[in-house]
């Protein structure tokens, strides 16, 4: 394969990472472009995959590992694309960049987080914790570089936190940097985002012990907010029974028309966190259809037969704060009846919604109208992953290839 | 290596735990041609001091004792050493952080690591890549959908591409379809029939040659060079560069659902048979021609369900709506009843599903469906459906969504099964050959289906993980099978629609051109990309155990008549696998050895004395295990000073003669720690894990000719997460032998 104009692939996701790597290791020159000051995007902060339950940092160890044997691919973290014009062959494209006030110098060895009193909510962990201002995005961060919240710490403090570097590797007077590249052709993988908790207050979204499942990802995750505890947030109380509402947000017209595709697998995988750690909990999950395509119908009869686990057709109307409890009003349609429960902990199994919103890509891409974007391959874009279309991470990672190959089909192809 | 320096760094808190001038002094002690000490490595003029140093001294290799060689590979890349050139030591993760400044144990670590570092480097030899001439050609096997569009990327990537199709047409099940699920906007109706228009575009390609009526006689060779023996008018003869295997699936064989009725009524139809009905244009009952008063659908017919196919076929929901639409642009009359249990249209299909549900004359009818009678009108007797515990619908035509089998034959299962026949005949005890005929009966379904035929010494094709769909990591790398170079696409490897079959197609071809351009550069693939050492076989000392070419999980060993075996180095994955099976010791790559590791445990200083500090071997796999003591360290941990790491690409590559070699050195104990195995298994060489544990079994005799505890040797699975753990591990590991007392071999 000859190597043209390189590739430019938009968000270091699961689906993002793949599509850099696998046109790289193909012979491409490849950029890849993150805003995030650490790569990974939303599964690093997830505990498992399903059907395996096997760590998502597993396969990051073996991607982060090719990423640093390949020459091919550039990647730039906490920067965004801020103009992008079409040329003869391709895109012209500006970036900006940073400010980097923590630079290639940090060795991540700590001393500057020592130093640092300041503490803002964690990005990583959702905001469910706080974290220095200045520090590690996460245990497995890439690039392992520390991440500082300038803006958040008094001047007096940053220059002290800035003493403390042994390396100078921190920048208290860095600044936004742009840079302009040509490229052959644009892979847009720039994922999603939980579709919000406080758009569904009649389901208990805003309450304190009703979370999102990706907050539930953390909560179980070793390097969560509680190390792993499943826990009760007013409290801090494992919960004796807990409640998964599916299709929070989704299939509904009056906030996602769309099914997310994954939320029905990861409220079973979920479960069987719940059930691992905790075995006495009585789990119930409230579904419309049970969503377990292919094979990964092992995981659904695997934990529809844990006992204490129920799955109860009905989709949750109501969720409201009942003394300590919460008291859900389920409504099964299609047999005409209502179930009234109740629950210690709500799971708000909430859908994805592509980031194709933001401003900057725009610049690119077309949309449908549930905000998934349009692969273009005349116009040198193609998409992939949940900025395409909603998808667990299998099928992210199979269209995220199919995409790298296709962009650079686009690109060799003479217009 | 003959000139290895031992580079140590103080950054980090390196220097302020461990004394480096006494670890330089011990380095140089064992043997270091030179040895430097810098503050920090990774900067500017650490990176240019570690650059001089190796200048004055005409180094051809270092140790870099500093962080975990996860931390600044980038940096240390550019001193522009291969792997067989330098080693890394994590003084910083295994020592520094996780031990006492300033104790005497955290020294002793530190000189035994860095001195097993250097016995490690002097083992390398140079790596030279392997170098032949590569095709740049792709072979698709099939012309459906998921073939098409990869022959069409592929020939979009420049890469000449020959197709082969078994039947006489290019296209598939899709060829004879109407219309197809809507792949992009607007979701809410079926779209155009792509097939016809990719057709167009793959024969009309002048890299791309069609072979229809062919099927692959032979196949043998590697990665790069695939010799490949094509049966077809007329026979043909060519080298590919790689393979993908895009065979499709078949419909579930609706003769054997008959309690749903088919084959005891005309009028009971597969969803197959429907299309075809769809695309003449009329829909009527087979058994009097009229047109149906009300169709009802079936899912799940044969799907989900234990007595047939135990998963879900993934499309048969999405066919089922789009066939509705189609029958009532054709049929505005006609009730439609759609029985499901789950009506599973993910994503953007809800558009879809939300549009039979505004259907004048549609209704979804929840429920599971006991039996479909057949005496008078067709009668669908059902249980838990809203209609109640039991009832009952009546239709004039059933619609059986029957479920898709993929065509993959089982290339493991294959060989067995020729292995069991052979056995049957020549097997010397009469039990023996009852017993291999009682196999090659059991097997008996897997005779004639080969499809790739293979000449590979494991089997004719791909090995099967669960439900015959190809082995792979079908989370994270779901086209990396366990033949490096054939990569399976669409409904052959998972079930799933049409779109997705062609997606998966075009990534399909994605790691073949990508695989052809690794081969160029004689690299390793997934999961070591790049990796350009290989193993070599010192043949003199074989003796033709099979081992290595029994355990390898890629294939990569073929055997001659004796029993030899014969490396296809390109298909090789690089764990060392072979080189742990092996009893006699002979494979070894440059820059890994059963020698290197064997001098890295005589590196470590046992204390003689009985009454001493016990030593403790942990052998941990580099893609799971060190990660996770690395994030363990970073997180504050500490354990057992005692505990001597060496990283090893996979616990499959450990050779028992390192467990021989520690014990009888007075190591008290060694602990294996690697990925979890199983059908679910988290090894990236599929079976590493479970192979050392199988090895593990069999140490037992040595255990007993040492008298020795066989509590000395533990094997332990530990996820890439686990940093919470793993230090417990060891802890208890060194809690279990001080209670079990020191290694009486000390001192011998």
């Amino acid at each position: 394969m000859k190597a043209g104009r390189p590739l430019l692939v938009l968000g270091a996701g699961i689906a993002g990472i793949t599509a850099a790597l696998e046109a790289a290791e193909a012979g491409a020159e490849v950029v890849l472009v993150e805003r995030e000051p650490s790569i990974g995007g939303r599964v690093v902060r997830s505990r498992s995959y399903f059907p395996k339950m096997c760590p998502p940092s597993c396969g990051m160890e073996i991607n982060i590992r090719r990423l640093e044997a390949n020459q091919r691919v550039r990647v730039i973290t906490s920067a965004r694309v801020t103009a992008a014009e079409p040329t003869a062959g391709g895109w012209q494209v500006t970036l900006t960049v940073g400010p980097a006030f923590v630079n290639r110098r940090c060795t991540a060895c700590g001393d500057c987080e020592a130093a640092c009193v300041t503490k803002v909510l964690d990005p990583f962990n959702l905001g469910m914790k706080q974290v220095k201002a200045i520090r590690l995005p996460h245990l497995h961060a890439w690039p392992r570089r520390f991440t500082f919240d300038r803006a958040a710490c008094p001047d007096d403090e940053a220059r002290a936190i800035a003493a403390a570097c042994r390396y100078g590797a921190i920048d208290l007077d860095a600044t936004a940097t742009t840079e302009s590249l040509e490229v052959g052709a644009v892979v847009i993988a720039t994922g999603w985002t939980p579709y919000p908790l406080d758009r569904l207050p009649e389901l208990g979204g805003g309450l304190p012990d009703v979370i999102a499942n990706v907050e539930m990802e953390r909560l179980a995750a070793p390097d969560g907010p509680t190390a792993g505890r499943i826990v009760r947030p007013s409290d801090g109380q494992p919960p004796a029974r807990v409640a998964f509402v599916q299709c929070a947000g989704s299939r509904d017209v009056n906030h996602l028309p769309y099914c997310s595709g994954v939320c029905c697998l990861a409220s079973l995988k979920q479960a069987s966190y719940v059930k691992d750690q905790l075995p006495g909990a009585e789990v119930t999950i409230y579904y419309i259809d049970r969503r377990t395509p292919g094979r990964n119908e092992d995981v659904l009869l695997q934990v529809a037969a844990m006992e204490g686990v129920r799955l109860v057709k009905g989709k949750v109307g109501r969720t409201e704060q009942r003394n300590r409890a919460l008291a859900l009003r389920v409504e099964d349609v299609e047999a005409g009846r209502v179930i009234d429960a109740e629950a210690d902990l709500v799971v708000l199994a909430t859908g994805m919604v592509p980031s194709g919103a933001d401003d900057d890509l725009a610049l690119f891409t077309r949309k449908d109208e549930d905000g998934f974007s349009l692969d273009d391959p005349a116009g040198r874009v193609v998409a992939a992953g949940v900025a395409r279309r909603p998808e667990d991470v299998a099928s992210s990672v199979r269209d995220a290839t199919g995409a790298a190959a296709r962009a650079l089909a686009a690109a060799r192809a003479r217009p | 290596m003959d000139r290895v320096g031992v580079i140590l760094c103080g950054g980090c808190g390196i220097g302020d735990a461990v004394d480096l001038d006494a670890v330089a002094a011990a380095a140089a002690a064992a043997g270091a041609a030179a040895t430097l000490v810098h503050p920090c490595c990774c900067a500017a003029d650490g990176l240019e001091a570690i650059r001089a140093a190796v200048a004055a001294h005409a180094l051809d290799g270092i140790v870099v004792a500093a962080c975990s060689e996860r931390a600044k590979r980038q940096e240390l890349a550019s001193l522009g050493f291969d792997p067989a050139g330098m080693w890394r030591v994590a003084l910083r993760e295994h020592c520094a952080w996780s031990h006492p400044a300033g104790d005497e144990d955290t020294r002793m670590l530190a000189e035994d690591l860095v001195r097993m570092g250097l016995a490690r480097m002097r083992g390398c030899r140079p790596i030279v890549p392997v170098a032949a001439a590569v095709s740049d050609t792709v072979l698709v096997v099939g012309g459906g959908r998921a073939g098409l569009e990869a022959a069409r990327v592929a020939a979009g990537l420049g890469h000449p591409v020959v197709l082969v199709e078994k039947g006489e047409a290019l296209g598939g099940r899709l060829a004879a379809q109407r219309s197809v699920v809507p792949e992009e906007p607007p979701y809410d109706r079926p779209h155009p029939n792509p097939i016809p228009g990719l057709i167009a575009e793959v024969t009309s390609c002048s890299d791309i040659t069609v072979l229809p009526s062919t099927t692959i006689g032979a196949i043998t060779g590697q990665p790069g060079r695939f010799a490949v023996r094509l049966d077809g008018p007329p026979a043909t003869e060519l080298t590919v560069g790689a393979i993908i295997q895009a065979t499709g699936a078949r419909p579930y064989d609706a003769h054997a659902l008959g309690h749903l009725g088919y084959g005891a009524s005309p009028d009971v139809i597969t969803s197959e048979q429907l299309e075809v009905m769809l695309l003449a244009g009329a829909v009527v009952c087979p058994s009097s021609g009229a047109q149906p008063g009300r169709v009802l659908f079936i899912q799940c017919a044969g799907s989900r369900d234990d007595q047939h196919l135990r998963y879900c076929s993934s499309e048969c929901c999405a066919t089922t709506l789009r066939q509705a639409h189609e029958l009532r642009a054709i049929d505005p009359k006609s009730e439609i009843v759609i029985v499901y249990r789950d009506l599973r249209a993910p994503g953007q299909l809800e558009h879809l599903f939300a549009g039979v549900q505004d259907m004048a004359g549609a209704m979804m009818a929840r429920g599971d469906v006991d039996r479909v009678r057949v005496d008078g009108r067709l009668s669908v007797e059902l249980s838990n459906s809203l209609l109640g515990e039991h009832a009952a619908v009546e239709a004039d035509l059933v619609v059986l969504a029957v479920g898709m089998v993929p065509t993959a034959a089982d290339g493991e299962l294959i060989r067995r099964l020729h292995d069991a026949r052979h056995q049957a005949e020549h097997a010397e005890s009469a039990q023996a050959r009852a017993d291999a005929g009682r196999l090659a009966g059991e097997l008996s379904r897997h005779q004639g289906t080969e499809i790739l035929n293979l000449g590979y010494r494991q089997g004719p094709d791909l090995p099967a993980l669960r439900y015959s769909f190809p082995d792979s990591h079908f989370i994270c790398f779901p086209y990396e099978t366990r033949r490096t170079g054939i990569y399976a696409a669409g409904t052959v490897r998972a079930p799933m629609g049409s779109a997705q079959a062609a997606e998966d197609g075009a990534g399909a071809a994605m790691k073949a051109v990508q695989c052809i351009e690794m081969a160029k550069r004689g690299e390793a693939v997934h999961p070591r990309a790049g990796d350009c050492a290989w193993p070599e076989f010192f043949l003199q000392r074989c003796t033709q155990c099979k081992r290595c070419t029994e355990e390898c999980p890629f294939g990569t060993l073929d055997e001659d008549a004796k029993g030899t075996p014969e490396l296809r180095e390109l298909r090789c994955r690089r764990c060392g696998i072979c080189m742990g099976s092996c009893p006699e010791r002979i494979i070894s790559f440059q820059d890994y050895s059963v020698q290197m590791v064997a001098d890295m445990i005589k590196a470590i200083e046992v204390p003689e004395d009985l009454e001493g500090k016990p030593r403790i071997l942990a052998l941990m796999c580099e893609n799971d295990a060190v990660p996770a003591l690395d994030a363990a360290a970073a997180n504050g941990a500490t354990w057992n000073p005692w505990v001597r790491v060496i990283p090893i690409r996979c616990l499959g590559s450990t050779n028992v003669i390192w467990i021989a070699e520690a014990l009888s050195r007075g190591v008290d104990g060694v602990i294996l720690i690697g990925c979890k195995y199983g059908d679910d298994y988290q090894c990236h060489f599929i079976r590493g894990s479970e192979l050392a544990s199988t090895r593990l079994d069999n140490v037992g005799e040595t255990l007993q000719r040492l008298a020795l505890e066989p509590e000395r040797i533990k094997l332990v699975e530990l996820s890439h997460d686990e940093f919470d753990r793993i230090p417990l591990v060891l802890d208890e590991f060194a809690a279990s032998l001080e209670a079990l007392g020191p290694n009486p071999m000390k001192g011998f």
